[in-house]
């Protein structure tokens, strides 16, 4: 239900007041203004999850690559409980 | 030879003694007359046209192929071009996928009342452009003026006959399994460009329609392959996933695309995914799907990127027996998916 | 694209499959609970690559489908009034209401506009001061602080001439509605990812623990949904039930503070009706009483007869993962998105179409 995606702010282009912080945001390219004022702690060079037109999220890119090591981390895990299953 | 050629024009718009199109004009031949007298019309000057009798005359030899369309496109300038690229490039187009090279079109306006001359006069500048690219000739062609309200700026039909090549072999009956299905270019990059100044959607690109003409690229490559061409289309509206799935309905034969081989741009595909649109179904301009025999795909593809607008052309797909009458599409992962027919038009969505 | 396109990974994918077919010993069904999961997983062709022992059953989480008829009929009786210009995301014009759906009404000649983002219907009715715009807030709670938000900004602009007709819908109340239900075969939810990108996880953590359910917030993309599914099934192997988070580069335990506040400001929870499914108690937001010059339903005072929905349609059923598409009689036949019977089938996010469009060769034999 929510298509967000990720988009890289190139600049932050208003600052009215919170409600107004608006700032150039970049998906592969094409920019888009988007309101910045529930991630006030996103800076250009983040990353945001952008949901019609709003920021709601600010991309932890620490957290971003764990999920790559994931099987890895589980499989050493594994070692250490029990042997491997005997297929 | 399809590198397009930007004319310099050497005439500067001509003075008129108004501004905006109006009903008082007249419509039909009094309208027509005002306009030739004011020479808008000189830029088309040819000797068919010259000849000012009701419709033109000439003489063709071969087989031929008569097309016709009409440009309803809104905006009327986009990034990239306006509608009178579309009108001459769109019916030189229908007419390249038969295998005919255009050589004569009429053109008919019909203009909503308010439309400035400005206006007009770029749209007839950027149709007198494409025709020069394409080398075809405005032969006969009409004017009507509707009220305000009654149109949207500007509809233009066109209507073209062109000779056939004698080696083309193209329809739908020809296509069997083992064909390859191959795309000219980079997909969806017209109906983005379009959809970026789109009231409610617009965002900043540096995307531009590709609209051009594909008959000097397709004559060229049916007389080098002739009859191993079996089907051409132009993508227009519905994309390719509309293209395709009429002709698998026609055959009742499998036609199965790779996602990971499509060529589209990096910037087409983060406008689609930011607004939720799938580039298969997204129109294209100044693209073809060709579909051609297994053993020459290869060296098809390699004559059809030496033209310069289609250096991205990629093999996507090929036809099996089945799954009879459906398209379908592995997917990156690998998994696979139908590809259904568009009902009705593609709209963003927020799920 | 970053942050998107690796975690479409074919590899990684692979390896995630074979350890969900490693360690899976016993059937599972599991219910995703976001239409966005729905369509990722058929597109990608991720369900006919699942173990056979892993069912993927489509959770209600279309807002699209799940907004009910009546909600329907009143936006489009306001884009019907003159001078009105009703605003609207792109998803909902060809859901059908009791006579006709948004797009017929706009055939019609009615002056209805899709936007992207709530925020240009306020510049709207900026540039329109003699006109009244109306934006159709439709959502979920990922959507719920932009609609708020838009509110908000068309107030601190003095304008008076911007109104949103909410149909918001909650989570939680529907997963335990589904859990609820004598019927429900449900061992274990992927949450929606965006939802709780807003709201945080505190609010399942009560539905595990009564369900004994386990919940893993879950994201998007191919790699996302199949870590999220390996997660759930290890909860379930080993008996255990608690809510975890795979979406951690979006999500945290307390969800968007600024974001929740943005909704509380604008909104109060309240009842609402789930098309296919019923009324659900608080399970909806609407425009609170500080903000009700905002609140279309006030300023226009529309009373609509209450519609029934098409009797032959088995949303509800879909909706809750009791019967899948294609063990509706009418699929296919009767109801195709050029003339759906109900709102799975036309919305995009719907089980219905995302089954018509995309079903591989397998699902079609299933």
């Amino acid at each position: 239900m929510c298509l967000a995606i990720p988009g890289k702010i190139i600049s932050i282009t208003d600052q009215l007041d919170e409600t107004f912080r608006k700032g150039k945001v970049s998906f592969s390219g094409i920019t888009r203004e988007v309101n910045l004022c529930m991630v006030p702690d996103a800076q250009p060079g983040d990353y945001v999850l952008v949901h019609v037109g709003v920021a709601i999220s600010k991309v932890d890119e620490e957290e971003a690559q764990k999920v790559f090591s994931y099987l890895e981390m589980m499989g050493e895990v594994e070692e250490l409980k029990t042997p491997e299953p005997i297929q | 030879m399809s590198e397009k050629i930007k004319m310099q024009l050497q005439c500067p718009m001509p003075k008129f003694d108004f501004e905006v199109i109006t009903l008082g004009h007249g419509s039909g031949g009094l309208l027509t007359h005002r306009l030739l007298k004011s020479g808008v019309f000189d830029i088309f000057k040819n000797d068919i046209l010259d000849q000012q009798h009701d419709g033109a005359i000439f003489q063709l030899e071969g087989k031929l192929a008569f097309s016709t369309d009409s440009y309803v496109v809104s905006p009327i300038f986009f990034p990239g071009g306006n509608i009178g690229d579309l009108a001459i490039n769109g019916t030189v187009n229908d007419l390249a996928m038969c295998g005919a090279n255009a050589k004569y079109l009429s053109l008919s306006f019909i203009i909503e009342e308010g439309l400035a001359m400005s206006a007009f006069w770029q749209v007839l500048v950027s149709i007198k452009e494409a025709a020069e690219n394409a080398g075809v000739q405005i032969v006969t062609g009409d004017t009507k003026v509707v009220e305000k309200g009654k149109g949207d700026k500007i509809f233009i039909n066109t209507s073209g006959i062109g000779v056939v090549h004698p080696k083309a072999r193209i329809h739908h009956n020809h296509i069997e399994p083992g064909d390859v299905i191959i795309v000219s270019g980079h997909i969806a990059t017209h109906g983005i460009a379009i959809m970026s100044i789109r009231k409610g959607l617009e965002f900043e690109t540096e995307l531009k329609s590709d609209t051009a003409n594909l008959n000097h690229c397709t004559q060229a490559l049916i007389e080098q392959f002739g009859s191993n061409i079996k089907f051409m289309r132009d993508p227009t509206r519905g994309g390719i996933a509309s293209v395709l799935n009429e002709i698998a309905e026609l055959t009742q034969l499998g036609f199965i695309l790779d996602q990971r081989k499509l060529p589209i741009e990096e910037q087409v595909e983060g406008a689609c995914e930011m607004l939720g649109l799938d580039p298969l179904y997204v129109a294209n301009e100044g693209l073809f799907l060709a579909v051609v025999k297994g053993e020459i795909a290869q060296d098809f593809l390699s004559a059809l990127k030496e033209f310069p607008l289609c250096e991205n052309a990629a093999i996507i797909g090929e036809v099996a027996q089945t799954p009879a009458g459906k398209v379908l599409m592995k997917s990156g992962i690998g998994g696979s998916r139908v590809v259904n027919y568009l009902t009705g038009e593609q709209l963003p969505r927020i799920c | 694209m970053k942050y998107l396109t690796e975690y479409r990974n074919p590899e990684l994918a692979e390896q995630f499959f074979e350890e969900i077919k490693r360690i899976t010993t016993r059937p599972w069904t599991l219910m995703e609970i976001c239409g966005g999961q729905t369509h990722s997983l058929v597109k990608n062709g991720l369900l006919e690559m699942l173990p056979d022992f892993i069912t993927m059953v489509h959770g209600p989480g279309c807002p699209v489908c799940v907004t009910s008829i009546s909600v329907i009929d009143e936006a489009i009786w306001l884009a019907e009034q003159p001078n009105v210009i009703l605003c609207s995301f792109g998803d909902m014009l060809r859901v059908p209401g009791s006579k006709k759906s948004l797009l017929e009404a706009k055939a019609e000649g009615a002056d209805i506009r899709i936007l992207y983002s709530p925020l240009e219907a306020v510049q709207l009715a900026a540039e329109n001061p003699e006109k009244q715009v109306v934006f159709f807030a439709v959502g979920f709670e990922t959507t719920a602080p932009a609609n708020a938000l838009s509110v908000v900004h068309a107030h601190k602009q003095g304008l008076n001439n911007y109104s949103i007709l909410a149909s918001h819908v909650l989570v939680p109340p529907a997963m335990e509605a589904i859990l609820g239900d004598e019927e429900n075969r449900i061992d274990g939810f992927l949450a929606a990812g965006h939802v709780c990108a807003i709201m945080g996880l505190e609010e399942y953590f009560p539905v595990a623990e009564k369900y004994h359910c386990p919940i893993v917030v879950t994201g998007f993309e191919p790699v996302d949904l199949l870590q999220g599914i390996l997660m759930t099934v290890k909860q379930l192997e080993a008996g255990i039930y608690k809510v975890e988070n795979q979406y951690t580069r979006a999500v945290q335990r307390e969800g968007n503070k600024l974001a929740k506040d943005t909704i509380d400001e604008v909104f109060v929870t309240g009842d609402r009706i789930w098309r296919g499914i019923g009324r659900i108690p608080q399970s909806g937001y609407e425009v609170n009483e500080a903000y009700r010059n905002f609140n279309a339903r006030v300023k226009f005072n529309i009373t609509i007869e209450p519609a029934e929905e098409n009797k032959e349609c088995i949303s509800g059923d879909i909706m809750k993962g009791l019967k899948k598409p294609f063990q509706c009689p009418n699929f296919g036949t009767k109801c195709k998105p050029e003339h759906p019977l109900g709102a799975p089938m036309v919305s995009s996010e719907g089980a219905c179409a995302a089954y018509y469009h995309y079903a591989g060769s397998k699902m079609l034999q299933d």
